[in-house]
């Protein structure tokens, strides 16, 4: 990719003199030029702006409230007098949630991986993995609904007593929204998995099934971490199915069965109340959306390094 | 010689072999047989999903319903309520995310195949697109507000949504574009330089026309992630009860322009009244849903199933599009 880039086409590469080429066309490349690279480098002014939008708000926000009550206190009542800011009650929902989607997705997601890849005939598996990434194009709310309306009664049949409002059909549902997405990526991992190997092992006498879990699997890790790490990240960040079928009271509890809000479900409850510009409510969100931040960046900037010990070269 | 009390080493193993084989291969079948079902059981949910929908929300889409839904306005009632501002406020927040996503992303790509060398600055502009494609969407929302809704001025208009989803799906658009681009052959760029055309000129007529498949594939695919994101349009203060449409950008009785440029405050109110929707309050499918889904009264709940349903055939129906297409252009196209 880098040698076509700079190859053949030194003598039109910028800063090269454009021999026999006329002033107004010179422009017209530096300026087209220019707008492509403003284009690209746009990206990072938005990471500024959300990074800087964070660190701003909830700095005032931090000022009101220390870090110590933020992490020891063991309610979350921004908005009720005497307000508590103890972050735990969301992180619990938050880490809750995910917990039960990533133990049906990864679960099942990295199966049908693996069919796919090592046991589905190919005509097969060229209809069946466009059809599963479909299921990660419901927008949010359908699931929401979804889980809510189809889910929990189905579950409230097998749990007496389980609220209308629960973490665990939210957690469902959050996995059934998030297979498709371990699914297709492990599939790719596994299929750029060298053919040599998986002939190695079927010489040795190594079944399908072995040769899938002890030869492909680890040699596809590294890519089938990436699709793990995104399957983390969506479900934390996931915000209307938990808004809809979790409720919206913040509540230390790690049982599923519970309701409980998330932080991403307070973040919807505040803003669709009218909260004034500079409040301390205001600045809850944003201390809110801080911490969901750093918990993804972590589990994204881990997974990097995943990513890197145990990437495979053939 | 006496008859053996067990059979000779030899057999004994062979027959542990024997069963150690069987044994695999049994396991082999049932994960064959246990994939299967659970792939059937994935693509199942998206066929209960639809049932669902339809079944809950049939009484508001049947043909003679059908009509007063898409045409009225929220109400308190829920057999009198309907989606026309989510319908006029999704299509126009689509609008702006278009021609935000689109025009930025396609350049950006096209700067980062075509242009970029390989230095420090290309390395994070790359690194920053990767890790945007992973921020939370709630966060994108916060994002907005604190600086589209209050530090811009910008308010909690349709302009302001449609920039946010702009810039939320920018990076599917990017990836489309480069991979799109990346399958070009090298020998498309060397014929084009070696007839005298600039690298601008390669890139406007052989590059762009040639990625043009796989950058509307990835247009596509970015603006049905758009049209279902609600998260951060709740963020940003979107309403959820408008019972308004967004003014248009030109009336029957607005005049035209003055030809002979005699009066600038002429010009300036055309150009008002037509740009005047970008700052008009709005709601969306989503988040009209949502608002009805959230209504204990079940009433509502069918209204919610029936927007519901028009949401996700939106949705699959833009993802198969660009499917097909991908499919079709990919077999059509051999370099």
């Amino acid at each position: 990719m880098q040698d076509r880039r700079n190859a053949p086409s030194g003598s039109e590469s910028p800063g090269a003199p454009l021999r026999g080429i006329s002033t107004r066309r010179r422009v017209a490349e530096w300026f087209g030029e220019s707008a492509l690279f403003l284009a690209a480098a746009s990206s990072i002014l938005i990471t500024l702006g959300i990074v800087g939008v964070l660190a701003y708000e909830s700095s005032t926000f931090f000022r009101h409230v220390s870090l110590r009550a933020f992490f020891t206190d063991k309610e979350w009542t921004p908005l009720f007098d005497p307000p508590h800011y103890g972050i735990w009650p969301l992180l619990s929902g938050t880490l809750t949630t995910t917990l039960v989607g990533l133990s049906i997705s990864i679960t099942v997601g990295t199966i049908v991986a693996v069919w796919m890849s090592e046991y589905a005939p190919h005509r097969l598996r060229e209809v069946v993995k466009p059809v599963l990434e479909l299921l990660s194009a419901v927008p949010t709310v359908v699931f929401g609904y979804f889980a809510l309306l189809v889910v929990t009664p189905f579950l409230q049949r097998f749990i007496p007593g389980l609220p209308g409002f629960n973490m665990l059909s939210a957690g469902i549902v959050i996995g059934i929204m998030t297979i498709p997405y371990v699914a297709s990526l492990s599939e790719d991992a596994m299929r750029a998995v060298p053919n040599n190997l998986r002939e190695g092992a079927y010489a040795m006498g190594a079944t399908r099934f072995n040769t899938a879990w002890r030869v492909v699997v680890p040699a596809g890790f590294s890519g089938i971490t990436s699709a793990y790490i995104l399957a983390i990240s969506r479900a934390l960040g996931e915000t209307m199915i938990v808004a809809v079928a979790a409720g919206t009271q913040p509540n230390l509890t790690f049982d599923p069965r519970e309701p409980g809000a998330t932080i991403t479900a307070f973040i919807v409850s505040v803003s669709l109340g009218d909260l004034p510009h500079g409040s301390i409510g205001y600045q809850s969100i944003f201390a809110a959306g801080v911490t969901l931040f750093i918990l993804t960046l972590g589990f994204n900037i881990a997974g990097h390094w995943l990513r890197r010990r145990f990437r495979e070269a053939y | 010689m006496s008859a053996p009390a067990s059979p000779p080493p030899g057999v004994l193993e062979d027959r542990r072999l024997i069963a150690l084989v069987a044994g695999r291969r049994r396991w082999d079948i049932v994960f064959a047989v246990a994939g299967a079902l659970l792939v059937a059981a994935s693509l199942a949910v998206l066929g209960v999903l639809l049932a669902t929908l339809v079944r809950d929300g049939a009484a508001r889409l049947a043909p003679d319903s059908i009509g007063g839904f898409v045409s009225n306005f929220p109400s308190r009632f829920p057999a009198r309520a309907g989606i026309r501002s989510a319908l006029a406020g999704t299509a126009l927040v689509m609008f702006v995310t278009m021609i935000t996503a689109i025009p930025l992303g396609v350049m950006a790509g096209i700067y980062l195949e075509e242009y970029a060398r390989k230095n420090w600055v290309t390395t994070v502009i790359e690194i920053n697109i990767a890790n945007l494609a992973g921020v939370p969407s709630i966060i994108w929302g916060l994002m907005a507000l604190g600086l589209f809704v209050y530090t811009f001025g910008l308010g909690r208009s349709i302009l302001t949504a449609g920039l946010t989803l702009g810039l939320l799906v920018l990076p599917i658009v990017i990836v489309a574009t480069r991979e799109a681009i990346r399958a070009i052959p090298q020998g498309i760029r060397e014929a084009s330089f070696a007839c005298g055309a600039t690298k601008l000129q390669t890139v406007r007529h052989h590059i762009l026309p040639y990625s043009m498949p796989g950058i509307l594939t990835g247009s596509i695919i970015a603006l049905s992630r758009a049209i279902g994101e609600t998260a951060p349009l709740i963020t940003i203060g979107a309403l959820t009860y408008i019972a308004f449409l967004p003014p248009a950008p030109f009336t029957a009785e607005s005049k035209p322009i003055p030809a002979d440029g005699e009066s600038v405050s002429a010009v300036y109110s055309v150009f008002h009244q037509a740009t005047a929707w970008l700052q008009s309050e709005f709601t969306v499918l989503p988040i009209q849903m949502f608002n009805w889904v959230s209504k204990p009264n079940p009433e509502f709940h069918v209204n919610a199933a029936a927007t519901g349903l028009i949401l996700l055939a939106v949705t699959l129906v833009m993802n198969t599009v660009a499917i097909t297409l991908r499919y079709r252009l990919r077999r059509r196209i051999q370099w």
